[in-house]
């Protein structure tokens, strides 16, 4: 059967911004067969960025999230329930109410979902939250919204740090807790880390580097203080677990697809690999599930969590199911942003593996800087910290593998000395 | 004396009232060497890729301006103590138009900081009342000149308000403002004589603004160089003397030279394109989609010169370190790539990604006045002027081919409404 044609059925398993935009590129590729999608929240796709921002701090509606769709009406909605078990043999979509869809071409965007707090029991408390949906975000800001003495937020990566900004814009008192020497050590590196930790620290977040939460200590049912490893306890009223994502994949077991809680394998063109290695024509992966050999990175396998990503790789996976093959492999040049409060910090490239940190603009002392990260002696990454103007020329030389140190001309630079720093990864 | 570049051709006169035809060959490089005798040469950027590449580019400078250099007067004294005094003077006070990161920084947000939402907007209503009353004073001619009667007075009326400056005093920034805007041209930063002309200039407004900057400490009042003399800048440090006389001449001159031109290049087109005219006539909601292609087809700052701190590879060449740089942001404009049919002056079309105020670091700050005061002027014009033709057609030019416009623009009139 011709991809395309009118008797084909398309399902999109997930209902977030990979799936929307991979459904709106099947369609604006030529689709007409069948099209519905799957969604395990009862909502149309929103954008989830503004929930650990402008959600919180009470400037946006957490149901004033919905993205703009140019879908039409020829669409299945099946919100409300997720995907249980996929049978390729018969190439049906089974899900949790129960319903199967059959399906001739499929796209795979189930996300992820927050990780949990280890203790189940703790984790069910009141006024423990974790944010990544839109009723997250609604329970959570009910809670800082009605004045907690004080909110902790355990774990020092991009959710946290928003959210910590977020409460000082509230005015709440705040202690972040994260088990590295600085937050974002892990995804920067601990130099630049603790130059952001400082930005934190100016506004009034209280950093606890290098320690971890043990226990949750309740009170009637209530979060009322945590305990930490080093002995410290505090006092809180709301506790934000914000301990990373687990990629929703457990549908896929016994489907015979190379599947994890790291993601769902696929090869460079975008098409699943089963556990043979063998894709299968039939189904794309894309956006945070989506684990793919990226060029730019010698091919290594990354799965990335990033708003640009979802919808690139959620339409060129669109365009490969309906037959328009895209050109060559999926390889965008990874971005990311996140706004803490006022500082914005935005990146390209993928630090891991760094060797070496070049700031080469601004000063970190004063809150506004560019850092270059170089491994074997090429660029690989930039970091733009409250100078995000200046990012998309670093971002030429990251795409170019440009050697390491980079030229250190620039405006606000005498000499074209730069300073070349350890990046300080754990 | 070398060919006639295509920048010469740029800068010609001839070609003031139509330069695009010289841009669409321009444009046939992108990124082009033009010989002007020097090893490295000038560097035109004409289309908008480039142009919105290099305005981001951390290694392209503003610091354009030479060194000050004032005309030598014949006494020793002066000549060997108080002119290397004055000339380091101004060379660590420069404009920030022609300064980098952070002095530059920290003036504009100094800037900025006074120029709140609140303050822009009071003069938005403002601005709709000088038009009418500068049109009432017209009624019953039959010819008006756009310039002067409109299109000059109204800008200059609108900063001189929001910095402060007695309304008995601004006859005298005529003068001062047009001799300073050539610093925009480039020849004029090499010409011995208008920089000669221009720090005479700077040192008579700075003179007037030093006293006036005492006066608003003496007596603050609510505007922007009482803010800027007496408040405390975001950063917490208040702006020098010397900074805060070099910054409020900057947003003077730049409020004096430049929204009349697009004011007038408004009232032009739309005379040009009566059917647009007469929309806007029975449509004012049309004004800022009119303004932003407006700021596309003929914006009034057509060009702005930087230079390369290092040697840039870009469209397939490579600009050394230490080129002028001549950013033709109304070339990029006229890019087909990004503007589809880029001759048409058509309101309606989808996504305007002008480069009429210019881009990054130094955005126009003007760019909210410029909009509205060119909203009021044009919605004005076209429901009050009664059957407007355009007298002379070119209309005469300025001289300058940065800040490009009509020095005059005659319309014959059935009256005023």
């Amino acid at each position: 059967m011709a991809p395309g044609s009118t008797t084909e059925r398309a399902v999109v398993v997930g209902a977030g911004l990979a799936a929307l935009r991979g459904a709106e590129a099947m369609r604006e590729a030529g689709f007409t067969g069948a099209l519905a999608i799957v969604g395990a929240e009862p909502y149309r796709p929103y954008d989830r960025p503004p929930l650990s921002k402008h959600v919180l701090i009470g400037e946006t509606r957490p149901d004033a999230t919905t993205l703009p769709s140019s879908l039409g009406a020829d669409v299945d909605w099946h919100l409300g329930s997720s995907a249980e078990r996929l049978d390729r043999g018969s190439r049906t979509l089974h899900l949790a109410d129960g319903r199967a869809l059959p399906y001739d071409r499929l796209l795979i965007a189930t996300g992820t979902r927050a990780r949990p707090w280890p203790n189940p029991h703790e984790g069910r408390l009141a006024g423990v939250f974790t944010l990544r949906g839109r009723d997250d975000a609604a329970a959570l800001r009910a809670a800082l919204a009605a004045g907690p003495r004080r909110v902790l937020v355990i774990g020092g990566g991009f959710i946290g740090c928003e959210v910590a900004s977020a409460c000082r814009q509230l005015g709440l008192p705040v202690t972040l807790v994260e088990p590295s020497p600085t937050p974002l050590a892990r995804v920067l590196g601990g130099t630049v880390g603790a130059f952001i930790g400082a930005i934190h620290a100016g506004r009034g977040v209280d950093l606890r580097c290098g320690s971890e939460v043990e226990w949750l200590e309740e009170a009637e049912g209530r979060f009322v203080r945590a305990h930490l490893t080093d002995g410290t306890r505090i006092e809180a009223d709301v506790a934000v677990i914000a301990l990373g994502a687990v990629r929703n994949t457990e549908w896929l077991d016994g489907s015979g697809l190379s599947a994890d809680p790291g993601g769902v394998d696929c090869d460079a063109a975008g098409y699943v690999l089963d556990t043979d290695g063998q894709p299968d024509p039939r189904i794309a992966a894309a956006g945070d599930v989506a684990r793919f050999p990226h060029p730019l990175y010698g091919g290594r396998r990354v799965a990335l969590e990033h708003w640009s990503q979802a919808v690139a790789q959620g339409i060129h996976a669109g365009r490969l199911l309906a037959g328009a093959n895209p050109e060559g492999p999926y390889g965008a040049l990874p971005t990311f942003w996140s706004a803490q409060g006022d500082v914005v910090v935005k990146s390209v490239g993928l630090t891991e593996g760094a060797d070496a940190l070049a700031i080469t603009l601004g000063e970190p002392g004063s809150g506004r800087f560019v850092a270059v990260y170089g491994q074997a002696g090429r660029c690989i990454a930039a970091v733009a910290v409250d100078s995000a103007r200046w990012l998309p020329a670093h971002a030429d030389l990251v795409a170019a593998g440009a050697p390491f140190p980079p030229d250190g001309a620039a405006t606000d630079r005498p000499s074209k000395g730069i300073m070349v720093l350890a990046p300080g990864f754990p | 004396m070398p060919d006639a570049t295509l920048l010469d051709q740029v800068k010609d006169f001839a070609n003031r009232a139509n330069p695009y035809p010289v841009y669409a060959k321009l444009r046939e490089n992108p990124v082009s060497r033009q010989d002007d005798g020097t090893e490295a040469g000038t560097w035109v950027a004409s289309n908008h890729g480039a142009i919105s590449s290099l305005l981001h580019d951390p290694r392209v400078s503003s610091e354009t301006l030479p060194p000050a250099d004032r005309p030598r007067t014949g006494n020793p004294l002066t000549d060997l103590i108080v002119k290397p005094l004055k000339d380091w003077m101004m060379d660590r006070h420069r404009v920030f138009i022609f300064r980098d990161p952070p002095d530059h920084d920290v003036l504009r947000a100094s800037v900025m900081h006074q120029f709140s939402r609140e303050r822009v907007q009071a003069m938005r209503a403002r601005s709709e009342r000088l038009v009418a009353d500068l049109l009432d004073e017209k009624r019953g001619a039959r010819e008006i000149d756009a310039v002067d009667d409109l299109a000059y007075p109204l800008p200059v009326t609108v900063i001189c308000e929001l910095f402060g400056v007695p309304r008995e005093d601004e006859p005298k920034f005529h003068g001062w403002a047009s001799q300073l805007a050539t610093a925009l041209e480039p020849d004029s930063l090499s010409d011995t004589e208008i920089r000669a002309a221009n720090s005479r200039t700077f040192d008579a407004i700075g003179g007037y603004m030093a006293d006036l900057i005492k006066e608003k400490r003496r007596h603050p009042q609510d505007d922007m160089l009482s803010g800027l003399a007496n408040e405390a800048t975001p950063t917490g440090a208040k702006m020098g003397d010397y900074d805060l006389i070099a910054t409020s001449i900057l947003m003077l001159v730049a409020g004096h030279e430049t929204t009349v031109n697009l004011i007038t290049n408004g009232l032009l087109t739309l005379l040009r394109h009566p059917d647009e005219l007469e929309r806007l006539r029975w449509d004012p909601g049309r004004a800022p989609r009119l303004i932003e292609e407006l700021l596309r087809y003929e914006p009034p700052v057509q060009f702005r010169t930087r230079k390369t701190l290092s040697s840039i590879d870009i469209a397939g060449v490579t600009i050394p370190e230490g080129a002028d740089l001549v950013l033709l942001l109304a070339s990029g404009n006229r890019d087909a790539a990004m503007f589809p049919d880029p001759d048409r002056f058509d309101p309606d079309r989808a996504g305007i990604r002008h480069l009429g105020f210019g881009g990054s670091l130094h955005y126009c700050v003007g760019a909210p006045l410029a909009r509205f005061e060119a909203e009021a002027a044009l919605t004005a014009l076209a429901s009050r002027l009664k059957a407007p033709r355009l007298i002379e057609d070119p209309p005469p030019y300025r001289s300058g081919a940065a800040l490009r416009g009509p020095e005059h623009l005659r319309v014959a009139i059935d009256g005023i409404a």
